[in-house]
C-alpha cells in the first residue's frame, strides 16, 4: 500500500519542566496509525494526549524517538497534517469564507478558484449562506465546522482533532459527531482524534488508543468492531464503551 | 437579537463646572478689582469672537498649523509605526532599539527645541522634525504593544498554516495589533498638535496659531490669546474624532448575533 495518511510514532518521549520540577508528559508511546483510518485517543487529563497531537502536527518537538508521516520524519507543521483545536481559532477580523481561504493562501490556484474551494467547503460542512458572517455572529458549533473546512480546505493527508467538540452542548455534539463521520468518509483522510468522551471515540473510531497518566503512556489498543455509521445503542457499542469506561476509572484510581 | 448602541447622552452634571467658572468669570470682571487687560471681561470677549472670526490672518493661521501638523504626524506616526512593529515582532530589534528608545523619550518634547533649531534653523524644519517626534512616541509604543499581543492561538494557526514572516505579519499581528495602533495614532495625533502649537509658540518664526497667540501675548490682547486657546481646543478634539471616525469605518461590523444552529 502505497496510500498516504500513515502516520508512526516510536518510541517517542516529552518531558517539559514545570515550576523547575520535570514532568513527564510521555514515555515510550509507540503506535501506527493507517493510511485513512479513524483513530481516537483517549485517557485521564494528563495522560499527554494533546501534547502526542502537537507532536504529531509538528507544533512540539520530542524529546526522544520519532514522528515518521508517510516515511518522512516530522520536524515541524505542515499543511498535510491538519489540526482542528478545542476552541475554532478563527480569526475574529476575517469572514467565515476568507478564513477558509487561509488554508489555501500557500495554493498555486488563482484568487477566485481558492474562493471557490473555500465555498465548497463551507457547503460541505453545511455552512452555505454564512460565507459572509463574521466569527462573533456563529454559534460555537458553526464555528467548529468553520474550522474544520479551513483544516480540509489544505487538503492534509492526516486531520488531527483536538477535542474539537469538546466545548458543545450534548445535543450539538451528537450531531457533529455525524458531520464528523460524514466528512472522514466524504474526504477519504485520516483522522486522529483526541478525546475525553468514550462514547464519541467508540462511535466514531477504527481503532483507540487506551492511555494512562503520569507518565502518559499507551495502556492498550482497542479495535471497533462494528460497521459504520453506527447505532449509538447498537449492542457492541454499548458494551465496548461501558468496559472502556472502567477501563479508565480503574486507570484513575 | 440585535443590539443598537445608545448615543451616550451628556449628564447635567458635566455643565455645572464651566458654568460655575464662567460665573466667577463675569463676577469677578464685573467687581473691577482686576486689571481687565489681564482678566478679560465677558463681553470684550464676545467683541473679540466676532473681530477674530472675521480677520482672514487667524484662519490662515490655523491653516498654516494644520498643514505642518498633517506632515510633521504623517512623519513621525508612519516613522513610530514602523519601528514599533520591528520592535514588537522581533526580539532582535527589540534588545537593539528599545533601550535607546527608552532614554530619549524621557528627553522632554520642547528640550529638543535648541538643538533642533541650531541644525535646522527657525524654519519649518526643525518645527517638523520636532512634531514628528511627537508623534513618534506614542506611535511607536502602542504598535509595539499591539504586535506583542497578537494571540498565541492565532500564531500557532500561522504555523500549521505555513505562513511565511510576512504573511504572518499581514495576516495575523498587524489585524490584531490594529485596535492599538490606532488607540496610538490617537494618543499621537494630540501629542503632535500640542507640539506643533508649542514649536511655534517657543520658535515664533513665521505663520502659525501658536506665532499668532504668541503675538497677540505680545500685543496685551487677552482676549484674542482666549480665542486661539479655544480654536486649539476645538481643533484638537475634531482631530481626535477624525480619527476615531476613520477606524470605526474599517471596523468590521458588530452587533447582529445569530441564533443556535
Amino acid at each position: 500500500m502505497t496510500e498516504s495518511g500513515t502516520l508512526e510514532l516510536r518510541a517517542v518521549e516529552k518531558t517539559f519542566a514545570v515550576d523547575d520540577a520535570d514532568v513527564r508528559a510521555l514515555a515510550d508511546v509507540s503506535f501506527t496509525v493507517r493510511a485513512g483510518e479513524f483513530v481516537s485517543i483517549v485517557g485521564p487529563s494528563g495522560c499527554g494526549k494533546s501534547t502526542l497531537l502537537r507532536l504529531v502536527a509538528g507544533l512540539e518537538t520530542p524529546d526522544a524517538g520519532e514522528l515518521i508521516f508517510d516515511g518522512a520524519l516530522v520536524s515541524g507543521p505542515s499543511l498535510r497534517r491538519g489540526i482542528v483545536f478545542q476552541d475554532h481559532r478563527l480569526f475574529p477580523w476575517l469572514t467565515v469564507e476568507a478564513n477558509v481561504a487561509l488554508g489555501l493562501l500557500k495554493s498555486a490556484e488563482s484568487e477566485r478558484s481558492k474562493l471557490d474551494a473555500a465555498r465548497r467547503y463551507l457547503a460541505l460542512v453545511g455552512l452555505s449562506g454564512f460565507e459572509k458572517a463574521y466569527p462573533h455572529q456563529l454559534s460555537g458549533g458553526m464555528a467548529q465546522r468553520a474550522s474544520i473546512a479551513r483544516s480540509l480546505a489544505a487538503r492534509p493527508q492526516i486531520l488531527l482533532l483536538d477535542e474539537p467538540l469538546g466545548a458543545l452542548d450534548s445535543l450539538t455534539r451528537g450531531q457533529m459527531q455525524a458531520e464528523l463521520l460524514r466528512l472522514w468518509q466524504h474526504e477519504g483522510v485520516t483522522m486522529l482524534m483526541v478525546t475525553h468522551d468514550v462514547s464519541e471515540a467508540v462511535y466514531l473510531s477504527d481503532r483507540i488508543v487506551v492511555m494512562d497518566s503520569n507518565p502518559g503512556r499507551v495502556r492498550d489498543i482497542v479495535t471497533v468492531d462494528a460497521p459504520k455509521p453506527r447505532a449509538r445503542h447498537d449492542a457492541i457499542v454499548a458494551a465496548l464503551t461501558e468496559q472502556l469506561v472502567d477501563r479508565l476509572e480503574t486507570v484513575v484510581r | 437579537m440585535i443590539r443598537t448602541a445608545r448615543a451616550p447622552r451628556i449628564d447635567w452634571r458635566a455643565y455645572v463646572v464651566p458654568l460655575g467658572c464662567v460665573l466667577l468669570w463675569v463676577w469677578a470682571a464685573s467687581t473691577g478689582r482686576w486689571n481687565p487687560h489681564l482678566l478679560v471681561p465677558p463681553q470684550q470677549l464676545a467683541i473679540g469672537f466676532a473681530q477674530s472670526a472675521r480677520n482672514p490672518e487667524l484662519w490662515l493661521a490655523l491653516g498654516t498649523s494644520l498643514a505642518r501638523l498633517a506632515a510633521g504626524f504623517l512623519l513621525g506616526s508612519i516613522a513610530g509605526i514602523a519601528v514599533g512593529v520591528a520592535v514588537g515582532c522581533s526580539r532582535f530589534a527589540e534588545r537593539l532599539i528599545t533601550p535607546s528608545l527608552d532614554s530619549v523619550r524621557q528627553v522632554a518634547l520642547f528640550a529638543w527645541i535648541p538643538l533642533l533649531t541650531a541644525w535646522f534653523g527657525d524654519g519649518d524644519a526643525a518645527k517638523v522634525i520636532l512634531i514628528a517626534l511627537a508623534a513618534f512616541f506614542p506611535a511607536a509604543l502602542n504598535a509595539q504593544s499591539g504586535c506583542r499581543q497578537a494571540p498565541a492561538a492565532l500564531l500557532e494557526v500561522g504555523r500549521v498554516l505555513e505562513f511565511d514572516a510576512l504573511t504572518r505579519l499581514r495576516r495575523i499581528i498587524l489585524p490584531s495589533a490594529r485596535p492599538s495602533i490606532a488607540a496610538g495614532l490617537q494618543i499621537a495625533l494630540t501629542s503632535a498638535w500640542i507640539g506643533t502649537i508649542g514649536a511655534e509658540y517657543l520658535i515664533d518664526q513665521g505663520a502659525g496659531l501658536g506665532v499668532f497667540l504668541a503675538s497677540a501675548r505680545m500685543d496685551n490682547r487677552m482676549d484674542v490669546v482666549i480665542v486661539c486657546i479655544v480654536l486649539l481646543g476645538f481643533t484638537g478634539c475634531a482631530l481626535s474624532a477624525l480619527v476615531r471616525w476613520v477606524f470605526q469605518k474599517g471596523a468590521p461590523v458588530r452587533g447582529v448575533v445569530l441564533v443556535d444552529d
